[in-house]
């Protein structure tokens, strides 16, 4: 999720916006749920995303999506990654997917991880994944250049053609 | 110069190359840890010093070391690593330092990465006497330690930069410069008027210190670092510094207003004619302060001193307790201007929890469920800091006390000197190095006998990975002694020793009976790899 959030800085800030994001580390990623958020434009200030007003929010699993979309604004698209983490205790697929349908917010599932194992044979870029997924159906409001630009700036070599293959990979959807 | 999206903590590293510094000491934790990997990835070609300490007390007392030898220092520890490293702290505020030191505390509001409790560490700065900045943003994590280091060499004192999480892991647009050449060797010139604090002399050096801090905040006065933005001509003010400052931006954004911010860089000392003097223009004042009310109480003294009639909000309308936001920031503002706002209404689902919990090959697995099954009805579990605080959460729920680090041991000896029941106190080998053994020490000299089962997975885990004296590799890489938990649990007078791989089941039952049926301090060595570690060499052996 850092790399997504490195990428996708880095991109705003190739744009010229004014960019600024918030991670967590630490004790939130041992299995908890973790969250960035990234705001950019003209002039940005807090770094964090309000309740409510994220243009864009991508879940990289799918009940995580659900728990997220409760903040969800009207204008907030929901990108989820069609990927289930059960836990003890956790929910089936078919109640996510009920409840999302039910939730009445405009949310996508997108098979990034099925898709990266199938063509990649690797997973963890399915974050990459959404990142061209948004970008090519113009969610994200960044050129498909500049982010190719980041994915350079920011990536070690040995990861680069790893990282720009995913993202290439869902312009061909 | 160069131009760069930077991570907070990142763009402290940066400012310290380019401040000149050349010896890195301090703790991991949460979040800091990036200061300390980061100089040591880039130590031996910077040509400058890196180390982890096996804690915070003797990562500050390393630095003063060298600042006393002459060299420029940063020393990075989490917030709680100020209370370690306290003892130390407060006398070095007396002696000053001879050459720039900068000490990186990373606080943690609302916990995300924090037990223990949800300190502010600023008001370390009030015991200490220590001047303290908070940056609010990357460029100004950069900007502010270069002027600590300014400071530090202006007036021979150490400089606390105090950050929090949104601001050390914020990521934005720095301008900064590249390194300066490094110092190479320091000497060290005898001046034990200077360096030593004893009595007499002690009592000379408050006064001295004293005087410092009046000329520093004439310093402060005149700083760039504080700064009044907006309308001067409304009469509403706000004060604020850190991450809240730009939460309070967004929030008047929010809600169509323009009124002045004094936007305070300096925590210590205060600029307080500053204060005042912004204070006189207004009728109210709202202070947006993250966790305790420090700044308000100032500022409120500021005010009877200076017999002016201002309204100070601040704690009866923001809360003690966890982060700001743009939108708490909102509802504070609507209540003193009087402006109507509606935050963002929502339910929570109601979801099962992802709570944290043991990575999936993790070494645990296999010692917490086996001794809670072998512990007898009653055992108290002493807990510790670190992976196996998850000891504490389902499915496992086994943790009947949670402290700092070192205290599961502490605690431990407490409750077996008190009752009759059996206790086992849990810890991992980073813990160990930090603080466990002069628990363990006391618990042996004074006759407890808890069972301390250590859990060594080669490597200090939770904090991200970093080098412990356990390993026989320093942060730079070096190899160096590797120290045996076992050979020191027995120079300690343990008597009760076995080092195993908690995957050999039937060994580790056995041997957890055997030591509880005793009536003698015992302790077991779980040693096996941590899971992401042995999976990330495997990788990197494999490609």
């Amino acid at each position: 999720m850092i790399t997504l959030l490195s990428i996708l800085d880095e991109a705003a800030f190739v744009e010229g916006y004014d960019v600024k994001s918030s991670e967590l580390h630490g004790l939130s990623q041992r299995g908890g749920s973790v969250e960035a958020h990234v705001r950019f434009g003209k002039k940005v200030y807090s770094p964090m995303v309000s309740n409510g007003s994220a243009n864009l929010i991508i879940a990289l699993e799918a009940l995580e999506g659900l728990r997220e979309s409760a903040r969800a604004g009207r204008q907030t698209k929901i990108l989820i990654n069609e990927y289930f983490l059960p836990f003890m205790g956790s929910i089936p697929r078919e109640e996510i997917v009920k409840q999302l349908e039910e939730s009445k917010k405009d949310y996508t599932l997108v098979q990034a991880s099925k898709i990266c194992k199938d063509k990649l044979q690797n997973e963890v870029v399915c974050t990459i994944y959404l990142l061209g997924y948004a970008v090519s159906k113009g969610i994200l409001p960044l050129k498909k250049e500049s982010v190719l630009q980041a994915i350079k700036n920011v990536v070690p070599q040995k990861y680069l053609e790893l990282n720009t293959k995913a993202f290439e990979l869902a312009y061909d959807n | 110069m160069t131009k760069k999206v930077l991570l907070g903590n990142d763009a402290i590293i940066k400012a310290a190359l380019a401040s000149g510094v050349s010896f890195v000491s301090g703790y991991p934790g949460c979040p800091s840890a990036e200061i300390g990997d980061g100089m040591g990835r880039i130590a031996k070609e910077c040509g400058i010093y890196a180390e982890w300490s096996t804690n915070e007390k003797t990562g500050l007392e390393a630095s003063i070391g060298a600042s006393f030898s002459g060299l420029k220092t940063l020393v990075n520890m989490k917030s709680f690593g100020i209370n370690v490293c306290s003892d130390s702290l407060l006398p070095l505020a007396y002696t000053g330092t001879k050459v720039g030191m900068v000490i990186f505390v990373g606080d943690d509001p609302s916990c995300h990465s924090s037990a223990q409790s949800e300190q502010d560490s600023r008001g370390y700065a009030y015991l200490s006497h220590i001047p303290m900045l908070e940056p609010s943003t990357p460029q100004e994590c950069y900007d502010f330690t270069k002027l600590g280091y300014e400071i530090s060499e202006k007036f021979n004192i150490p400089v606390i930069l105090r950050v929090t999480t949104r601001v050390a892991h914020q990521r934005a647009e720095v301008v900064f410069e590249e390194q300066k050449k490094a110092q190479g060797k320091g000497v060290f010139v005898k001046n034990p008027h200077q360096f030593t604090t004893m009595p007499p002399r002690v009592m000379e050096m408050k006064k001295e210190l004293l005087e410092k801090l009046g000329k520093i905040m004439q310093f402060a006065e005149k700083s760039k670092a504080n700064q009044v933005i907006g309308n001067k001509k409304a009469k509403i003010g706000i004060i604020t510094s850190g991450v809240s400052y730009l939460h309070t931006i967004e929030a008047l954004e929010n809600l169509g207003l323009d009124l002045p911010i004094l936007k305070l860089g300096f925590f210590y000392p205060l600029p307080e004619a500053k204060i005042k003097g912004f204070m006189g223009g207004v009728r109210k004042v709202l202070v947006v302060e993250e966790l305790d009310g420090y700044l308000e109480k100032e500022i409120s003294s500021l005010a009877k001193e200076a017999n002016l009639k201002v309204e100070v909000n601040g704690k009866n309308l923001l809360s003690l307790i966890g982060e700001l936001s743009a939108e708490k920031v909102c509802v504070a503002l609507a209540e003193v201007t009087g402006k109507k706002f509606t935050g963002f209404k929502f339910k929570q689902l109601d979801l099962p929890k992802r709570t944290a919990r043991l990575c999936e090959g993790c070494p645990y697995w296999y010692v917490f469920p086996v001794l809670k099954r072998v512990a007898p009805e009653g055992t108290v579990f002493a807990g510790d800091i670190g992976c196996n605080m998850i000891a504490g959460l389902a499915p496992h729920n086994m943790q009947d006390t949670l402290f700092c680090m070192g205290a599961s041991i502490g605690i431990g000896h407490g409750i077996k000197k008190a009752t009759d029941q059996k206790v086992i106190a849990t810890m991992g080998d980073g813990t160990f190095f930090h603080s466990g053994i002069s628990a363990l020490i006391n618990a042996v000299y004074n006759k407890s006998s808890p069972l301390i089962v250590v859990l060594d997975n080669r490597i200090t885990a939770m904090t991200g990975h970093q080098q412990n004296p356990g390993m026989g590799k320093t942060l730079m890489g070096e190899n160096t002694e590797e120290l045996k938990i076992e050979e020191i649990a027995k120079a300690c007078g343990v008597k009760n020793i076995k080092v195993l791989d908690p995957a050999n089941v039937q060994e580790f039952e056995t041997t957890i009976k055997e030591f509880l049926a005793k009536d003698e301090i015992s302790l077991i060595v779980c040693k096996r790899i941590c899971a992401l570690l042995a999976r990330r060499s495997q990788q990197a052996k494999g490609g």
